[in-house]
């Protein structure tokens, strides 16, 4: 802290005391009213245990970044047809999402990592997931001179991110891109520095395809990284890929799209070199078999034109919720999110879900009281 | 002789003129980072700024208004826990400056000093967060009073010392007690002063991020209650600051703009006040 | 009746005081208690692991230490000589005139926030860094990493540091330097003269600047790279104890990994206190020699000890 060098010279006990003493209490006065005024709580506004129909509702959430952009398009948009229900979201990580869920210090979560069953035991109740939407994670790239599609399968990406591979001229990148002319630099990787669902479902796929990611990384929301730089969120990752000549990163397709960054094709199960888009992504739930309690994992999935790094996302919510009233308002959004919400989704560029699951859902839905 | 003290003259000049460098080198960034807050803050600065709140993501438009009302409700919370605590004990620190119960509060106000704004939000998590399970304004305004508290103890507590013994012996000849000569008489002559220092405290404290990381947590929506979570200039402008998005960028630096201003506004009226008694004793 | 009031008004005050201490007390116990978890679990052996691994549970705070300590020494090796030139130019060098200006802006930089300062470093200075690395060969030529903290918080910490030596070499006896340069000293020698004076307060001085780097969070986690890895080269991406807390403390799921963050607090806590306080002491001790060395006209509240 800076030193403050303050000097009061003498003061003469006359006029000045007094004046100053007027002036300012005056002043101090002013400053207690201006901030008693401002820190008047509107009652009418926000208050924790409001009914709903007596004024607006607050429903705090946190999560994910991976829906972040659908999310907060939902929030909105629900909004202007409910305007008392107001659902703050803070993407600020699927492992944050799970840890203030579980600490309850916020009313729902949402992760694209299902939680484990060691989670789901610690926590203070029993909590349901609810799959959203369909995504896809994509390896988005800045390599100079190359603007068009990379060819990626699991085996590179693998090793790029466990620093085997190092140049992008490597051969087995070149490998799968005859005709590209790839520099000879360097390759800067890119993770999440936060506990991430992204991470889980690219972790996830490329455990399935490499043991030795499998063993040396593992699958989790927060890993630990080999190699490389982290960044905050979605949004870090790909604002640093975005800004770092030679820098590879792992984000949800819409961060791409919204960007304009180039973004890499995936070789599936099947052999074929697929990208990220409604169909592939649509195509990679299809085979799912769906469990009752919707933790499913879809990458590395079979069929033709399957993407395979593509996932669901959940919304996570206490099957007992304390506050009936936000309990019943969340079940409502859900309700509206899986029906009308699902028209928002193709153009920010996630998969609507499977009718099946829907009704599903709907179902589940109901065991929440 | 004259070639020895012409050496060392030359000397004193080559260091005299690296001093002079160092204060070149050192604005040079000052000037590059008002520059470019000005520059690209300034500029994205429009009524909607002001008005609106953030839109969904990916979309352009949209402001930080309930940012901007955040801030303010949280130094506001952020003064009401500090100031009287603050004051009071730098009272108690100045009128019994020897006992040992005194010196144990001075080492603790000075601890309290040094103590990184991220582990004052760690605290205020633990106690003000997890027992009531909810962010809330009251948690991050009270972990920003908790930055405050040392420097308004210490600017009180040295001020009320500079206070001419002679204003407490009249009062105290003239049979008034402990209590009310000090709040009659010693702390209204030293108020400027004090006030500056709290000014001065609301300046550093206007301008944190970590500790709102974890106790106000953030807001999309215009929120005034203090038991919800409240949006925030510094939150916001680190949210926007590490996205992809240009929109958001440049809302971020007309965030940075306005927290910039905001404190020099705070720090210029700590100094009026200071320049005002200094004329008023000239007089 | 003026002695129960008399006691009132002491207790009153007293209770008030009695709350920084408690608060004080209180962030220490906290953050002990919140961290028993990792202590019991890892001992000693947190402070040498290097692994940081949410996934296995297996934590370790080296590179957090490495990254914060050779963050904080790097920006002291550049700050430190700018600052004390600063402080020199303003209190001896510079016309009369200039001085008030220069003090200000001084100051001025130690109000800009730090997530001002973090959004300047994303936007400015790690391309300006980039810039060098590539100029230098570095590959991969990141931009963020330990380059590009260390001078943002050198940057930081400047305006600190060269206040208390400009406090310092005011309270220099002027009998020092009028004793110099009776013997004949230039401008440079009673200058140096003053400092050998004031070298201890200087020092504390200095240190004011460490602790400050030391807890620095929003600026250094935006332009670090937050990659826990332990390496002497400035092009590296690292991870600071504060950069840490704030990235993954909102996410840690499980308990142990959250008491291992807040043990990770728990140190800086304790690494800042410590240099802070030693810091006040230095510049105490020094302003008490001031004082006691040559008999001043009027002496003013004298600078309490800590």
């Amino acid at each position: 802290m800076a030193s403050l060098r303050i000097y009061i010279p003498c003061i003469r006990t006359s006029d000045a005391v007094r004046t100053l003493r007027g002036m300012k209490l005056k002043s101090l006065l002013i400053l207690v009213s201006i901030a008693l005024a401002a820190c008047q709580p509107s009652e009418t506004k926000t208050s924790s245990s409001a009914p709903a129909n007596n004024g607006p509702i607050t429903i705090n959430g946190a999560g994910a970044t991976f829906p972040n952009p659908i999310y907060s398009k939902w929030f909105d948009e629900y909004q202007k047809s409910h305007p008392d229900i107001r659902i703050n979201y803070q993407s600020i990580g699927s492992g944050g999402g799970i840890k203030q869920l579980s600490a309850q210090t916020v009313f729902f979560g949402a992760s694209d990592g299902p939680m484990t069953d060691a989670q789901l035991q610690s926590a203070p109740g029993a909590i349901l997931h609810f799959p959203t939407v369909l995504g896809g994670v994509v390896p988005v790239y800045n390599v100079t001179g190359v603007t068009q599609a990379l060819r990626f399968n699991g085996a590179v990406l693998a090793d790029i991110y466990l620093g085997k591979i190092t140049k992008w001229n490597d051969a087995a990148i070149a490998a799968l891109n005859p005709g590209v002319k790839l520099p000879a630099d360097d390759i800067a990787v890119v993770h999440r520095s936060d506990g991430s669902g992204t991470t889980y479902i690219w972790c996830d796929f490329l455990s399935k395809v490499s043991q030795d990611y499998k063993q040396k990384i593992g699958v989790s929301t927060s890993v630990n990284w080999p190699a490389g730089v982290g960044a905050k969120g979605n949004e870090g990752v790909s604002g640093l890929v975005r800004q770092t000549p030679g820098a590879i990163g792992y984000v949800e397709l819409i961060y791409a799209l919204q960007n304009k960054m180039p973004y890499g094709s995936v070789q599936n199960k099947a052999g074929q070199f697929v990208t990220a888009s409604l169909d592939s992504v649509t195509a990679a739930a299809a085979g799912a078999e769906m469990p009752d309690d919707f933790r499913v994992s879809i990458t590395n999935a079979d069929g033709a034109n399957a993407y395979p790094i593509a996932s669901f996302t959940w919304l996570l919510l206490y099957q007992h919720p304390k506050d009936v009233a936000r309990g019943k308002a969340m079940v409502d959004f859900l309700k509206w999110a899986l029906t009308d919400g699902q028209k928002f989704a193709p153009s920010l560029g996630y998969a609507p879900l499977p009718q099946p699951v829907i009704a599903k859902e709907m179902q589940a839905l109901g065991k929440i009281q | 002789m004259t070639a020895n003290l012409r050496r060392r003259k030359v000397y004193s000049g080559l260091f005299e003129a690296l001093c002079a460098l160092a204060v070149i080198v050192a604005l040079i960034p000052l000037a590059m980072i008002l520059f470019y807050v000005v520059k690209e803050g300034f500029g994205a600065l429009n009524v909607d700024f002001f008005t609106h709140m953030p839109k969904p993501v990916g979309e352009s438009g949209g402001g930080m208004a309930n940012a901007i009302a955040g801030t303010f409700i949280l130094i506001c919370i952020a003064a009401a826990f500090a100031v009287p605590v603050g004051c009071l004990c730098g009272i108690h620190l100045s009128e019994y400056p020897g006992t040992k119960f005194s010196s144990i509060v001075r080492f603790s106000a000075d601890v309290l000093n040094g103590v990184p704004s991220i582990v004052v939000g760690i605290f205020a998590y633990g106690i003000l967060v997890l027992p009531v399970k909810r962010f809330s304004a009251i948690a991050g305004g009270v972990a920003l009073g908790l930055l405050m508290i040392p420097i308004v103890v210490r600017t009180t507590e040295e001020l009320l010392r500079l206070v001419p013994g002679g204003l407490r012996e009249g009062a105290l000849a003239l049979g008034a007690t402990r209590g009310r000569a000090v709040f009659s008489v010693i702390v209204p002559a030293a108020l400027p002063g004090i006030l500056t220092g709290i000014l001065v405290a609301l300046a550093r404290v206007a301008g944190e991020t970590a500790p709102l990381l974890f106790t106000a947590f953030n807001n999309r929506f215009w929120s005034t209650s203090l038991t919800q979570p409240i949006a925030s200039l510094t939150v916001q402008v680190f949210t926007y600051a590490i996205s992809p998005y240009d929109d958001w960028h440049r809302q971020a630096w007309a965030g940075a703009f306005l927290l910039v201003m905001m404190i020099l506004a705070l720090s210029i009226l700590a100094r009026l006040a200071v320049r005002r008694l200094e004329r008023m004793n000239r007089s | 009746m003026k002695r129960s009031d008399d006691r009132s008004f002491r207790i009153g005050t007293g209770a008030f005081a009695a709350l920084v201490l408690l608060i004080v007390a209180g962030i220490a116990f906290e953050l002990t208690r919140q961290s028993t978890l990792s202590i019991t679990k890892f001992g000693l052996k947190f402070w040498t692991t290097k692994v940081w691994d949410p996934v296995s549970g297996d934590f370790g705070a080296l590179p957090f230490i490495w990254g914060t300590l050779y963050s904080a020494i790097l920006a002291l090796l550049i700050a430190t000589p700018i600052a004390l030139g600063i402080a020199i130019f303003i209190s001896e060098l510079s016309p009369r005139v200039l001085r008030q200006p220069l003090a200000y802006l001084t100051e001025l930089l130690a109000a800009i926030p730090s997530i001002v300062y973090g959004l300047w470093g994303i936007f400015v200075l790690v391309p300006i860094v980039r810039k060098i690395e590539i100029a230098m060969g570095a590959k991969p030529a990141l931009g963020v990493g330990m380059m590009a903290a260390a001078l943002i918080l050198a940057v930081m910490v400047i305006p600190f540091t060269s206040s208390v030596a400009r406090e310092i070499l005011k309270n220099v006896p002027a009998t020092q330097r009028e004793a110099a340069y009776a013997l004949g000293a230039t401008r440079w020698e009673a200058i140096k003269v003053a400092i050998g004076f004031g070298r201890t307060g200087i020092i504390g001085a200095v240190m004011l600047g460490f602790g400050r780097a030391l807890g620095e969070t929003m600026a250094v986690t935006m332009v670090i790279g937050n990659s826990p890895q332990i390496s002497a080269s400035l092009f590296k991406p690292q991870y600071t104890m504060a950069a840490v807390i704030a990235n993954e403390f909102t996410e840690a799921a499980d308990e142990l990994y959250l008491h291992a963050l807040i043990e990770i607090g728990l140190l800086l806590f304790i690494i800042t206190v410590g240099v802070n306080l030693l810091s006040r002491l230095l510049i105490w001790s020094t302003k008490r020699r001031a004082i006691t060395t040559v008999v001043m006209p009027m002496v003013s509240a004298e600078e309490v000890p800590a």
